[in-house]
């Protein structure tokens, strides 16, 4: 399992791509969705909503279990991954690419995001 | 022997999960396989084609001697002195209160297993992992008086599960037990791959399948034989998730959820396998006579199938409510979202006047927001015979 270098992380297991035009892209990391197991549920902030660094802003329903989806920046919700809705199941086969989640506007970003070596580093401990 | 509580045991087939790259979990403490890939994968494959599993967890008890049926027969609910020599059995085993310690198969071995050599009466009785040592406990205790021995064989064992539609022609070539002799809740001794196993036509996944007792020495063997010989038809290693999303589907009670120590059978629907007119007293009898009848006039609440309106899956300890005023009138049991259906599914208990299949109104509290769901009667599935 590799963590895209271009990606930043949180410690709640998020990725956040570089801004295009201040518009980053959220997803969770493969070790999150292995964890999870299959994700069979996706509730996803609405186009339109504010989400803030580190609130619950969704949830992830896997077989064994749901988990709260945690915002790793602050900023409005301007697309949700409609292809996520429909077919859940791109969480586990795709995490970090077609089983994106949410794009946000960034207004505020924590300090304490991760590199994709910490992140590796972090999740493996 | 006695075992450090804090560090799970490890089944005979750990290092085979291990290099299949399997998701493990401390499960009743017990190290066990979760899943191997996609838990959906191993459902679908079960109901397809055939899964195998490992449940040496499992805790298997043998009961032998002259009075080794007298003894089941007072420590159980069940009529085991009934049980002809090869057969299996459900059944429960109550406190003096009537509630629920555990449930149980009980077979009648034929002889000629493995493992120590066997008395001409000879029964084996599997409990669940969670409740092993108090199943041991109570059976020991409840054997004072009868001239039979009851011995814990969890080390003696290791029990592989092959569980679906292809499994009979997975097993047929490998062993020289005729298959279609081996109806239901039956077992015979003999040979599989050249492993020398109880072979069960029992499981807990609503499909055809067979349970391999053997020794833990030949788990590994009779493993990869299996696989090698299932794998032209699909069948694929499965872990305990799909196994639990299996037996809910099919209905099927597990301990801790639709079962306890505060729930007779009749509470729980399955008052059939207390049989009152076997010969002599068995412990919980009195208790177990009053909830028959409390069962009767005043049933108290009723085990029931739920199917979600949506997509949020109602999960083990949500409450079910009245959708019109919110009232608490049940709990969940079990609950997961079905791959045969493709909608989450639950077992609730749930009070009698909204238990009827198709009653409206009533909805699960899913981490406050009151979900619609569908009362239906259980099982949510039944494979065709």
């Amino acid at each position: 399992m590799s963590n895209p270098e271009q990606l930043r992380y949180s410690k709640e297991h998020e990725w956040l791509s570089p801004a295009e035009d201040g518009v980053a892209t959220v997803g969770i990391t493969e070790f999150a969705a292995n964890a999870l197991g299959d994700v069979v549920y996706a509730q996803l902030p609405e186009a339109g909503s504010t989400v803030t660094a580190g609130e619950t802003c969704g949830e992830l329903e896997s077989t064994k279990s749901v988990s709260d989806l945690y915002a790793p920046v602050s900023g409005e919700v301007t697309e949700v991954n409609d292809d996520v809705v429909d077919d859940p199941s791109l969480v586990n086969s795709a995490p970090f690419e077609g089983g994106w989640l949410f794009k946000v506007r960034v207004t505020e970003e924590p300090d304490d995001l991760l590199s994709a070596d910490e992140y590796t580093e972090f999740s493996a401990g | 022997m006695p075992l450090d509580a804090r560090k799970p045991r490890r089944t005979a087939l750990d290092a085979v999960h291990r290099s299949l790259g399997a998701t493990m979990t401390d499960f009743a403490g017990w190290d066990m396989p979760l899943r191997y890939g996609s838990e959906r994968d191993e459902h679908q494959a079960v109901r397809t084609a055939a899964g195998l599993f490992d449940l040496s967890h499992m805790g298997e008890i043998t009961v032998t001697g002259p009075d080794a049926a007298a003894l089941l027969d007072h420590a159980l609910v069940g009529n085991i002195g009934a049980l002809r020599p090869g057969r299996a059995r459900y059944t429960m085993i109550c406190r003096a209160d009537g509630g629920i310690l555990d449930d149980l198969i009980v077979y009648r071995l034929a002889g000629g297993r493995p493992g120590p050599a066997g008395a001409a009466d000879e029964y084996l009785v599997v409990a669940n992992a969670a409740n092993a040592d108090t199943v041991l406990g109570a059976l020991t205790e409840r054997a004072a008086g009868f001239d039979a021995v009851v011995r814990d064989d969890r080390d003696a064992y290791a029990l592989l599960a092959v569980q679906g539609p292809a499994s009979p022609g997975i097993l047929a070539p490998l062993t020289d037990v005729p298959l279609a002799d081996l109806k239901y809740y039956t077992g015979a001794p003999g040979d599989v791959a050249g492993v020398p196993a109880l072979i069960a036509r029992t499981g807990y996944t609503g499909e055809d399948g067979f349970e391999l007792f053997v020794s833990p020495g030949d788990a590994e063997r009779l493993w990869a034989a299996l696989t090698e010989a299932g794998a032209a038809v699909g069948l694929v290693p499965c872990g305990l998730s799909c196994r639990d999303t299996l037996r809910l589907e099919a209905g099927m009670p597990l301990y801790g959820h639709e079962l306890s120590t505060a729930l007779t059978p009749f509470d729980a629907g399955l008052g059939r396998v207390v049989k009152f007119d076997k010969a002599g007293d068995f412990v919980g009898r009195a208790a177990l006579e009053e909830a028959a009848g409390r069962a009767e006039s005043a049933p108290p609440r009723r085990l029931v199938g739920l199917v979600a309106g949506g997509r949020r899956v109602p999960r083990a300890g949500y409450a079910v409510v009245a959708a019109a005023d919110g009232a608490v009138i049940g709990e969940v049991t079990s609950g997961a979202p079905s791959p045969t259906l493709g909608r989450p599914i639950a077992m609730a208990y749930v009070d009698a006047a909204h238990a009827e299949p198709g009653t409206a109104g009533v909805a699960v509290d899913i981490r406050g927001s009151h979900e619609p769901h569908e009362v239906v009667a259980l099982p949510f599935y039944q494979r065709e015979k």
